[in-house]
């Protein structure tokens, strides 16, 4: 279990044109923040570090962060595309942090060392960035936010542009040392996955505004957002004030408008058709756009080629339904 | 088979361009070689072996080594100014740190005469306080290097400094660094090649510096009577000890160009 | 969208502009022509004339009635002595040959390029000072200890002024050796040396921006000018017309007035 022994960070930003957020995290909280390409995640990382203008307000603590110069916000970022120090050996990239706040050199490289041993890449400590392999190298920029101690450590899309094999491996160590860290951790993803396995809660921004926020199987169960559904391979249907999702095997596929008086039915053209595990997927352009599942048979005995028109349909029974403005979440767990 | 070559895709280069281009080399060439070719090679180690040549050789070596080092301990904190700080009238420093590389050197002579010189608005003070004047002193040459070579050194280093990736430095405050250990430990090392390249350069038009020097210092051997000032007034007598002075100062410079020649002849 | 790039000459660009002219510049020895009558029409031919530095201001003098008499176009091109000789020897076109020894006439004679030389005007060294005199300077005994300046022992008016020194056992050094004489004069006016040893004439023509002091015994040490007409003169009779002018009595006036002595 943790130990929260730090403060929690009280956040309301503004970055002009780019994103407007409230959000409270506790020590010891994973945060992560998803939402499309444009929607301010990266803005909103950035804003809690320092590095960009920035109104509101955000406190840690005691401490009025935005009141405070970067490099004393006890905020670590590992920044999209690791942005290890090119002249320096990853040792070194690890102790840099440690050396600007004023250790020795040698006790610098000793913490380092540590760190480079927990993430299994002591042997890498005197290469530089260049000789290391992606995964290598997003390991060495999470060792230096985190050899600083932060109070704070944000991540700004850390598995991006890795192979989907060091992506999985990476994944599962990051979690063990995110259960480690005493800090509050943000995290901006773009994957789901991310989302399920590393947050307690995850915080969704749509538009540069908040969507929603919540624990991650809640907003997995009951997306407010295409972009969410979409990630969770949910199909999304707006109701009035309400919300429905429901899953792409429970949506029925057929050539000719189905009979009986249900309302949950839509009519439009195949876009794709893609296998999907043992499944047939198709994205139809219905109003919204919907997924479905089917098994090959069908999609053979249906004739379904990309363009053909056809009728969806799904069981009430089968339909998750929510309000739409359901409270913004719980400020922790 | 042979591997098709971009003359064979694209057509031969045209006469249009290939003659003005071999006769831009032949220009920049044929002086150079007829200057060798000219050279007494019998009175040649003697010509540079000559307590005067040897004099202004070593005036230049320390005058220009001096400068540039000057030139590094303001210019590199000037380039880092202008390429990572943002403040008003930004453009118009850095317009006005390339004035003295379009300056005609005679005309930087008396500028520096005009500021440092013995009557000068900051030679007189100077001169009534503590009984120094530049004027006729090899601190006055090295003056007059730092002036003209100034500007190679800021814009050089600017350039690198610009094509540096700024994110670093915002990942180095982010890490806790200040601005000064940023600049010492980030900026400049990444910057390496370039600062090299810019201080080279420097380095390379400060001992070629001629016109602002015997403008604003004169002429005297061992004070400051440099290479080029020696070439100059032994051209009036001598031609011979002219070419052979005139000899080292091109392999001098071709020393450089090999030194940069990453950077400037890296392309085959 | 093709706007963008279409810049990215100019930094090229600009910087083969600035490094040439970054590098020039340097050369004091340049010409300097005068064009005071640049008369059109039926000119009676034009003149050039090759000339020693020292003899600038008093050519240009002479040039005027010259011009106004014979409808011609004088231009004169000054330079140090041992630099026109060479070029007159290269082939630089000129009418007119006018040096401030005999040393570099003889390099012109030696090829063959001259007519009949004469020698036309002499010239006398002196003490220049800066207006109102700051270091006291009142002899060639006070230049120990001062900053004062002459030319280079390779150009004439070192060589006199080397002599001059050696007549009265100066041993003082000077602060710069340079490279001609109105180098000299320059760092005298502009009060960067405290004295300067340059010809009569030059302290004529500076007027008063600096004060002269006479050099007893400097007559010992003559400067003697020599002018000839030039092999490649394109017009002979034009240039004998020169020759004659500036040693004519009308012309010795003008020179005299300059603070030329006669020959």
């Amino acid at each position: 279990m943790r130990t929260p022994l730090g403060s929690s960070l009280v956040a309301d930003l503004d970055v002009a044109g780019r994103v407007r957020a409230a959000f409270t995290a506790a020590p010891g909280e994973v945060m992560a923040i998803i939402g499309p390409n444009g929607a301010g995640k990266s803005s909103l990382l950035h804003a809690v570090a320092g590095l960009v203008d920035v109104t509101g307000h955000a406190r840690l603590g005691d401490t009025d962060l935005l009141a405070t110069p970067v490099r004393e916000r006890r905020v670590g970022l590992v920044f999209q595309g690791q942005l290890l120090f090119p002249h320096l050996s990853a040792v070194d990239n690890v102790a840099f942090g440690l050396r600007a706040r004023g250790e020795s050199k040698a006790a610098a490289g000793a913490v380092a060392r540590e760190w480079l041993e927990r993430f299994r890449i002591g042997d890498l400590a005197e290469r530089r960035p260049r000789e290391l392999s992606g995964g290598q190298a997003q390991r060495v920029a999470i060792a230096r936010a985190l050899a600083t101690d932060p109070d704070v450590l944000l991540l700004d899309e850390p598995f991006t542009g890795l192979d989907v094999s060091v992506q999985m491996a990476l994944r599962i160590e990051l979690g063990q040392h995110l259960r480690d860290f005493p800090g509050i951790a943000l995290l901006v993803t773009h994957d789901a996955i991310d989302a399920l396995t590393l947050a307690d809660r995850v915080l969704v921004l749509d538009e540069g505004q908040v969507a929603q926020v919540g624990p991650p199987a809640e907003v997995a169960a009951e997306p407010r957002t295409a972009h969410v559904a979409r990630l969770v391979g949910l199909n999304l249907v707006a109701d009035g004030d309400d919300l429905m999702a429901f899953t792409p095997d429970a949506v029925v596929v057929s050539r000719t408008e189905p009979e009986g008086s249900t309302r949950l039915r839509w009519h439009g053209p195949i876009a794709t058709l893609a296998p999907h595990g043992d499944a047939v997927r198709l994205l139809v352009h219905a109003s919204p756009d919907l997924l479905a599942d089917v098994t090959p048979a069908a999609a053979t005995e249906l004739g379904l080629v990309p363009g053909a028109e056809v009728w969806l349909s799904t069981k009430a029974t089968a339909v998750s339904r929510y309000g739409a403005r359901a409270g913004a979440g719980g400020t922790g767990r | 088979m042979r591997a098709r070559t971009t003359r064979d895709r694209l057509g031969r280069p045209p006469a249009l361009l290939m003659v003005p281009a071999a006769l831009a080399t032949l220009l920049l060439l044929v002086p150079l070689v007829a200057m060798v070719a000219a050279t007494n090679w019998q009175a040649l180690p003697g010509h540079l072996t000559s307590q005067v040549a040897l004099e202004a050789l070593r005036l230049s070596l320390v005058t220009s080594t001096v400068a540039i080092v000057l030139c590094l301990l303001l210019g590199l904190p000037l380039a880092w100014l202008l390429a990572r700080v943002d403040f008003r009238g930004r453009g118009a420093l850095r317009a006005l740190v390339t004035v003295p590389l379009v300056l005609p050197p005679v005309v930087a002579g008396v500028a520096l005469r005009s500021a440092f010189g013995r009557t000068g608005v900051i030679g007189a003070p100077l001169l009534e306080w503590t009984g120094f004047a530049f004027p006729f002193t090899a601190y006055g040459v090295v003056l007059a290097h730092v002036f003209v070579s100034m500007p190679f050194v800021v814009i050089a280093i600017e350039g690198a400094l610009r094509s540096a990736d700024p994110r670093f430095d915002e990942a180095a405050a982010t890490l806790g660094a200040t601005r000064w250990t940023t600049f010492r430990r980030v900026t400049v090392p990444l910057a390496l090649p370039g600062v090299i390249a810019g201080t080279v350069l420097g380095w390379a038009r400060s001992l070629g510096e001629f016109g602002a020097t015997i403008t604003f210092n004169g002429n005297y051997p061992g004070r400051t009577q440099t290479m080029p000032t020696l070439i100059y007034v032994a051209r009036q007598s001598d031609a011979d000890a002219a070419l052979s002075l005139s000899l080292v100062m091109l392999v001098v410079s071709i020393g450089v160009l090999v030194a940069l020649r990453d950077h400037w002849l890296g392309t085959p | 969208m093709k706007s963008r790039p279409r810049k990215q000459w100019l930094p090229a660009v600009m910087l083969s502009l600035l490094l040439p002219l970054a590098a020039c510049g340097s050369d004091d020895s340049g010409t300097a022509s005068d064009d005071s009558s640049a008369g059109g029409g039926d000119t009676g031919g034009s003149l050039t004339v090759l000339a020693a530095a020292s003899l600038t201001d008093v050519f240009a003098q002479l040039a005027t009635p010259f011009e106004e008499e014979h409808g011609a176009d004088v231009s004169v091109s000054f330079g140090s002595s041992t630099d026109l000789a060479e070029q007159a020897v290269d082939g630089a076109p000129g009418d007119i040959l006018a040096t401030a020894d005999e040393t570099s006439m003889q390099i012109a004679e030696d090829a063959s390029v001259t007519g009949d030389v004469e020698t036309f005007a002499t010239n006398v060294l002196t003490i220049v000072v800066p207006r109102g005199n700051p270091a006291g300077i009142e002899s060639l005994d006070d230049l120990d200890g001062a900053t004062w300046v002459r030319c280079a022992d390779e150009v004439p008016c070192g060589k006199v002024a080397l002599a001059v020194l050696e007549d009265n056992d100066i041993t003082a050094e000077p602060a710069s050796l340079e490279e001609d004489v109105r180098a000299t004069l320059d760092k005298v006016i502009s009060g960067e040396a405290d004295a300067g040893l340059v010809y009569s004439t030059d302290a004529v023509a500076a007027g008063d921006d600096v004060e002269a002091i006479e050099i007893p015994g400097a007559e010992d040490e003559l400067t003697s000018y020599y002018v000839t007409s030039l092999e490649q003169a394109e017009n002979a009779d034009l240039a004998a017309d020169w020759v004659t002018w500036v040693t004519s009595e009308e012309g010795q006036k003008i020179l005299a007035d300059a603070g030329f002595g006669s020959p």
